[in-house]
């Protein structure tokens, strides 16, 4: 399967791959509307960690063996057997977030007013995930492994 | 007595556990006969949402930890609602309370655990339950729909599942209060800090908490209903029905004297194997590997009951694997006040040191020993626990950025480039081609 990736060498945390993330999971795909008027406002699912001049994008790498589908205590979290992508199901989702506290990446976002697990889902529909597609910088790169 | 069937792969218990184990035996043989027998007559259903059902009336199908086809796509036998009553380890037999033998190859143990009920004056009452499976829900709600008027609870017990079912029975209308015997409520799970911040939330959504003290009695109404407990210090609170909360033990019965190596739970090796031959356990019932403190412990969790299960499915199935261990750690969310925590929670004594931060809701909190993280309690600012969970499993040596771990600004890029890289590198493998192709600097690919 294809996954995201950061080259940290030219991750200049700008943060641009949040706002392209939140954008893509917003209601509205209005940029303005997104961000000012909904509520609750969108939220990205994918975090740029950055200290001194370190930054880097993380969000879900879909890991074999999961930890998180391991330990969903609902089943909500699931791999899907075909695009080995791991998804939640945002109705079985209760916002325990068992599944935070296993993650290593903390790639987990949790949505605490709706109460349910939001990750990365590889932007479903689109050729390549628009945090890749917008990177000003190339650092994100999107990898066949 | 007839030829008995003969199973390949036999799990009592239709939980986290047995469901980890067949889904795991299954991703290795598609076909040997495996049946999974369980007392409780329902699809495996996730054990903590019992409260929702209880509180929201959320419907057994809702509470599915598995899509309804599960059983039948993965050729699964069910014997559900039917109990083994006993098991003969050397003919590789049971017996279920129906009057049927099976014959097994392998067995798992999946057993779980149950309720805590102290031999207290009063407990057989009307109107005294326990919190552990979807029929304890069921038999509450029915309660509650049969009650006129306001109803008063009395909860035994301040942990996890005493305050699941407060919070369930608050929303159903009904006044809660709790005992808890120790200083703080949810004690085992919870440091006193943490503790006081969902004590507050339950205070505020009316809870009245009761602690240092235990229930002695439970009082009876003429009518043989329950009308009030008794505390030991002779107090006593009026109420219309108790929720006996203290703890669950693993359901060991089944093993009792047959051979079966017990401690606390089953004692179980790496690969969740029993001092029986064929025989493994994991869940609730098992006392399997901590990785916190080195040595084997029960640790009843949802986690670690599948991941246990998992291992023990492929170890039956004929592969090759080992429980990494697990530790107790666990997730709330009762009452809007998010609380992480894994491992200890308070240190055992000052050898310990422990890295905090606080303010304003927030509550980071970690405990080091020889350089390795031994605990964690994360309250209101939950993001980046899985970043020290895993440093705890892996142990790592945080000596040297220990600080950074309690920090607002805490990420991966606090972590030293080893481990970052570590976890976010791009696996050096032949086959991985960038779409669309650009070219990586050198470092980016190498594997250190
Ligand atoms: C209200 C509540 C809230 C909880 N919240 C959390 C939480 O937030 N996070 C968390 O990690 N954990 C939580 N837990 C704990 C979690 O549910 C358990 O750790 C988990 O269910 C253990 O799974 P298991 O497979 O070992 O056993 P169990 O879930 O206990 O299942 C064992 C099954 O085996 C059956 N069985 C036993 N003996 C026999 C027999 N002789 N014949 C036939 N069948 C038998 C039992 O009836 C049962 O169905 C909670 C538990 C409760 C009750």
């Amino acid at each position: 399967m294809r996954k995201v990736y950061v080259r940290e060498e030219v991750c200049i945390g700008c943060r641009l791959c949040e706002v392209y993330c939140q954008l893509k999971h917003a209601r509205s795909k209005d940029l303005v509307k997104a961000f000012k008027r909904e509520s609750p406002p969108p939220l990205a699912r994918i975090r740029v960690d950055e200290k001194g001049v370190v930054s880097l994008s993380v969000r879900c790498q879909q890991c074999d063996d999961a930890p998180c589908v391991q330990a969903c205590l609902t089943g909500a979290l699931e791999r899907n057997p075909e695009s080995r992508l791991v998804n939640v199901d945002e109705d079985r989702c209760i916002g325990c977030w068992t599944c935070l506290l296993v993650c290593p990446l903390a790639a987990i976002k949790p949505d605490t007013e709706q109460k349910r697990a939001l990750k990365c889902d590889l932007c479903q529909g689109e050729e390549i995930p628009v945090c890749v597609a917008n990177c000003p910088n190339e650092a994100l790169v999107y990898v066949e492994v | 007595m007839a030829r008995a069937e003969k199973i390949k792969y036999l799990i009592i218990g239709n939980s986290a556990g047995g469901i980890g184990a067949a889904e795991a035996i299954r991703g290795v043989d598609k076909a040997g006969t495996l049946t999974i027998v369980s007392d409780e007559p329902y699809p495996a259903y996730s054990r903590p949402l019992i409260s929702e059902h209880l509180s929201e009336g959320r419907p057994l199908e809702k509470i599915l930890y598995r899509p309804a086809d599960f059983y039948d796509k993965n050729k699964i036998k069910t014997l559900f609602g039917d109990k083994v009553a006993q098991i003969n380890f050397s003919e590789r037999t049971l017996e279920l309370e129906s009057g049927r033998t099976i014959a097994w190859q392998k067995l798992l143990l999946a057993t779980g655990g149950s309720p805590i009920v102290p031999g207290m004056e009063g407990k057989d009452l009307k109107g005294v339950f326990t919190f552990t499976t979807l029929d304890d829900a069921k038999a509450i709600d029915k309660f509650l729909k049969q009650r006129q008027g306001k109803i008063k609870a009395v909860v035994i017990g301040g942990g996890l599942i005493g305050v699941s079912a407060t919070e369930a029975l608050l929303k159903r209308g009904v006044e809660v209060s709790i005992v808890e015997m120790k200083d703080w409520i949810l004690n085992t799970i919870l440091d006193e800090e943490a503790a006081a911040l969902e004590a507050v939330a339950l205070s505020g959504a009316g809870v009245d908490i009761i602690t240092g003290h235990t229930v002695a009695r439970i009082n009876s109404s003429l009518l043989g209903e329950v009308n009030g407990i008794s505390l030991d210090d002779g107090r006593s609170i009026p109420c219309d029905m108790v929720v006996v909360a203290i703890g669950v033990t693993p359901r060991l019965d089944l093993v009792a004297g047959n051979g079966v190596k017990t401690n606390r739970g089953i004692i179980v090796d790496r690969r969740m194997a029993t001092s029986v031959p064929g025989v493994y356990a994991c869940g609730d019932v098992a006392e399997a590997y901590d990785f916190v403190y080195g040595e084997n412990r029960v640790t009843p969790v949802w986690p670690n009951a599948y991941t246990g299960g998992r291992v023990a499915g492929l170890n039956i199935a004929g592969k090759k694997a080992e429980y990494g261990g697990g530790t107790a750690m666990n997730a709330l969310k009762y009452f809007g006040v998010n609380i992480l925590s894994a491992g200890m929670v308070t240190p055992p004594d000052d050898s310990y040191e422990v890295i905090s931060q606080r303010g304003d809701g927030i509550y980071r909190k970690v405990i080091i020993k020889g350089g390795e993280i031994l605990g964690m309690v994360f309250a209101g600012d939950i993001e980046k626990a899985g970043i020290i969970y895993n440093l705890m499993k892996d142990g790592v040596n945080v000596a040297a950025f220990k600080e950074a771990l309690v920090a607002d600004d805490f990420g991966l890029a606090s972590l030293p480039e080893k481990i970052w890289r570590a976890r976010l590198e791009i696996p050096a493998s032949e086959e991985a081609s960038i779409v669309p192709p650009v070219e990586l600097p050198e470092e980016a690919v190498i594997d250190e």
